[in-house]
């Protein structure tokens, strides 16, 4: 096997063990609750319907901005468990940037966009700030900042908000159509479309990935994430860094919510999906912060929150069981890929060891 | 060379043999595994077993003490084979080991460290208590048992070691590295002991890569290199430079003195440096030195006596210094890290996996590190990450890094070739101040000649050098002045042309205030 082959084999077995012992641990649960195991997987496992892949595919871009976010923080080793305030917050101010329509047409869903990160960005730059200045753990603050948007959302929202008609629900006022992003179609019949939000979602994937592997300030962030002493001695200004990378994951929550606002809910109301800021925590480290793995964790989530829909009326399990197995994917995963990089760096450093011995020995007295 | 084993041919007149290695084979992955190794200890005899980093010397060791079980070969004591299946094995058949970092409790007495683990013995009272005096008295041990181990100083410390191990029952003691440590006068103190040790007819085996003092102190030699016994020698047969060679396993560049190249530009100058410290007493002291273009300043003093600080304040990563640092006439005090390495100042820090890898990345990107912003590592922006792999490339031959390419992590590399690898990328950069903290500690001999060369050629171009070592014979080889650091203050300058090893003992202890 060339080495870059063994380097692909080993990053993806992985995930896949991990995959595995989670699906056996779900099973156990199954089967002492007395479920029946079988029939909960034919339907999670089953080929999933054209509406139902537009589903996955919509849900799973929410999830991928999300796991981005998370993963940004984790290259440089900061855990902003924030992502869900942020994009909230972030989510809030498009849907009153946008429903105001200051500007015309598509200016407008810039502007919002902008104003969205912007406010993503400053909101985990709080964290950023305290964290480089006063030695606050991120962890502590990005969580206390959750507490603290959920009720800033939530008394905005009264002052923001119009009345839904025919409804006890209130939100911000409704985007112009002109300033909407429209649907992309897969299929032909109805509710075979999925957000236009795609472009900019696959948009920020390559970004991620630009910027992180191949300029110079993704090398500092990957530097500081790996080792802060070594990076301190190489001139890397931590503080700075520290700042930068909240404000960087910040302003990728803060698309988090756009995609909904700009492709079906068209404003922000009380009914605004939740809980997507935490998905994606186990979506990076599932992904292993890389561009391709955290979007094929978002779009395995996306599944499995979409195949078990139904399993209360076709089965009669909770849908709940698979909250169990995602949450169950991300202790294996954090498990099968400490066993994995430990078998590469084994094997890498046979690898090693057989470039310094030129002839080779031949094991013979081992065995006599 | 060839690897023939020489039976020792004067096994008859000293001494039966106490330990005999036979065919002993240990293969895992990263080091480079024992393949048939063969020593005799005999009794009453001090053996010195010398090797490169890595030669498979600790590897022994750890079969030895039962820590590892090896592959193939046997093992005898005293006549008597036997399977070591863990240390406490190795105990009860005498082999006892004190390791290079001590495995003390602090806030203990001594004699409370001396029987922790071993109450069974002697109990913990009274009769322990005349156990360990008499040790200490049989073997001029020197051991004050009510002290509280925090308050002794190294050789002390490495005496209490050595009880421990005697006082349950080794007959063989073996000592990785346990010079170390220590300043010239206790290494004096620890081989007194080691031949009171021999007297009483224990068999010693001393780990070392220190030729001299394997040379003062053992009566016979083994040479491992590469896994594999190469020969053993009685010090009377060889000379340092031919051990060196024995373990190398080729001939060694001459370290001819070089004359002068000192001029009268002065590069860097640092004065009245100062650090406060967290208790009263600062940690630096109103510190003051020029190096001029093609200067080596050697700076001497015991470990943590001030030198990392004063190396962290010139790079700018420790706040809080007071005084003025000025690089040919700049003042730093203003500038980043950053700022001061782009401005010429290459650095090879003391610590080099805290400081100088990133472990878990690829050789080239280590190759980048500390040089974001230069070329050949970045074009505008971007990482050039071509360019920095050819240049990777070029390090690896140009210092005979030992890998198979630029692309493996740093940390599945040997600590000589790790050690290589920095030395040749701050050197790459060109600098005209190049701070060096220990550049060769843990570095096999070869390596060690290596880097010492691209140091004096360096020097030679104009190259103004900050050395900071431990190693006394490599401050007087290469400096043209060395200063004594105790407890953050400069006290005294020394001409290494006429300063002995011992002289710098004294003045590093304050043995001479």
């Amino acid at each position: 096997m060339t080495p870059r082959m063994t380097k692909f084999v080993l990053a993806i077995s992985a995930p896949l063990l991990a995959l595995a012992a989670a699906f056996v641990i779900t099973s156990i649960v199954l089967a002492a609750a007395g479920d029946p195991v079988l029939d909960v997987w034919k339907q999670i496992l089953s080929m999933p319907e054209r509406r139902n892949v537009a589903n996955i595919i919509d849900n799973a871009m929410v999830l991928y901005l999300s796991g981005l976010a998370a993963a940004v923080g984790f290259r440089m080793n900061l855990f902003n468990i924030g992502v869900d305030g942020q994009y909230r917050i972030a989510a809030f101010t498009a849907a009153v940037v946008a429903g105001e329509a200051w500007l015309p047409g598509y200016l407008n869903t810039a502007l919002a966009i902008i104003c969205a990160m912007a406010v993503g960005a400053v909101w985990a730059g709080i964290a950023g700030v305290l964290r480089a200045t006063r030695g606050v753990s991120e962890v502590i603050s990005t969580i206390m900042l959750n507490a603290i948007a959920t009720a800033l959302v939530a008394y905005l929202l009264r002052k923001a908000s119009v009345r839904v008609e025919g409804s006890n629900a209130i939100g911000t006022k409704v985007i112009p159509e002109g300033s909407r992003i429209p649907n992309i179609s897969i299929g032909s019949g109805p509710g075979q479309e999925i957000y236009g939000f795609v472009v900019i979602v696959v948009l920020v994937g390559f970004l991620y990935w630009f910027v992180l592997n191949k300029t110079r300030f993704g090398f500092n962030l990957r530097a500081t994430g790996r080792s802060t002493t070594a990076a301190t001695a190489s001139g890397i200004n931590i503080t700075r860094m520290v700042v930068l990378a909240m404000l960087i994951s910040g302003a990728v929550a803060g698309l988090v919510g756009l995609p909904i606002l700009f492709g079906d809910s068209y404003q922000y109301g009380s009914t605004f999906q939740s809980g997507l800021g935490f998905a994606g925590i186990a979506i990076a480290l599932l992904g292993r912060n890389h561009p391709i793995g955290v979007a094929v964790g978002a779009l395995l989530f996306a599944f499995l929150n979409e195949q078990s829909n139904p399993l209360q009326i076709l089965v009669g399990v909770s849908p709940d069981i698979v909250a169990i197995t995602q949450g169950t994917i991300v202790l294996t995963v954090v498990i099968s890929y400490e066993i994995v990089r430990r078998y590469g760096v084994r094997l890498e450093q046979q690898a090693v060891a057989k470039a310094l011995v030129p002839e080779p020995r031949e094991p013979e007295e081992a065995n006599a | 060379m060839t690897s023939t084993v020489e039976e020792p041919a004067a096994e008859a007149q000293a001494g039966e043999v106490a330990v005999r290695l036979r065919g002993i084979g240990k293969r895992f992955p990263g080091v480079i595994a024992n393949d048939d190794i063969n020593i005799d200890v005999r009794r009453g005899t001090i053996h010195a077993i010398v090797g490169e980093n890595g030669a498979g010397k600790s590897t022994l060791m750890k079969i030895l003490y039962g820590v590892q079980p090896p592959d193939s070969g046997t093992i005898e004591i005293n006549g008597e084979q036997v399977t070591l299946h863990s240390p406490a094995d190795a105990i009860k058949a005498g082999v006892g080991m004190v390791f290079q970092h001590f495995m003390l409790a602090d806030n203990f007495t001594v004699l409370e460290n001396v029987v922790l683990g071993a109450e069974k013995l002697h109990g913990i009272g009274a009769e322990a208590r005349a156990e360990v005096m008499r040790i200490s008295d049989a073997y001029g041990l020197d051991i004050e048992p009510d002290r509280l181990v925090e308050e002794l100083g190294v050789g002390a410390r490495q005496r209490v070691e050595i009880l421990k191990v005697l006082y349950r029952g080794a007959r063989i003691v073996i000592l990785d590295e346990p010079t170390a440590v220590l300043v010239p006068q206790e290494v004096d103190e620890l081989f007194g002991n080691l031949r009171g040790l021999k007297k009483e007819g224990l068999s010693v085996i001393f780990i070392s890569h220190k030729l001299d003092e394997v040379l003062r102190v053992a009566d016979e030699i083994t040479v491992i290199r590469r896994g594999t016994t190469v020969r053993t020698v009685t010090p009377d047969q060889v000379t340092a430079r031919q051990l060196a060679e024995l373990m190398v396993g080729s001939e060694l560049p001459s370290p001819s003195t070089e004359t002068s190249t000192v001029t009268d530009e002065v590069l860097l100058s640092v004065k009245h440096l100062s650090l406060p410290g967290p208790e009263s007493r600062p940690l630096l002291d109103d510190i003051s030195f020029d190096i001029h273009k093609g200067e080596v300043l050697g700076i001497a003093g015991v470990e943590g006596n001030g030198q990392a600080e004063l190396v962290e304040s010139i790079m700018g990563m420790r706040p809080g210094a007071t005084g003025t640092i000025e690089l040919t006439g700049t003042d730093l005090s203003s500038q980043s890290t950053r700022e001061r390495r782009d401005g010429g100042i290459g650095y090879i820090p003391e610590d080099r996996h805290r400081h100088g890898l990133l472990l878990d990345a690829p050789l080239w990107e280590n190759r980048v590190l500390g040089h974001q912003d230069r070329p050949p590592s970045a074009k505008g922006i971007l990482i050039d990450k071509r360019a920095a792999r050819a240049d990777t490339e070029r390090i690896i031959a140009e210092y005979d890094v030992r890998t198979p390419g630029p692309d493996v992590l740093a940390r599945a590399l040997s600590g000589g070739n790790q050690q290589k690898l920095i030395v040749g990328r701050e050197m790459s950069s060109d600098p005209i101040l190049l701070i060096a903290a220990h550049p060769t500690r843990g570095v096999d001999v070869g390596a060690q000649a290596a880097i010492w060369t691209h140091i004096k050629t360096a020097r030679r171009k104009g190259l103004a050098v900050l050395l900071i070592s431990a190693d006394l014979d490599e401050l007087i080889g290469l400096s043209d002045r060395i200063e004594v650091i105790l407890r953050g203050r400069l006290v005294g300058t020394f001409d290494p042309d006429d300063v002995t090893p011992e002289q710098l003992g004294s003045a590093m202890t304050g043995a001479g205030e």
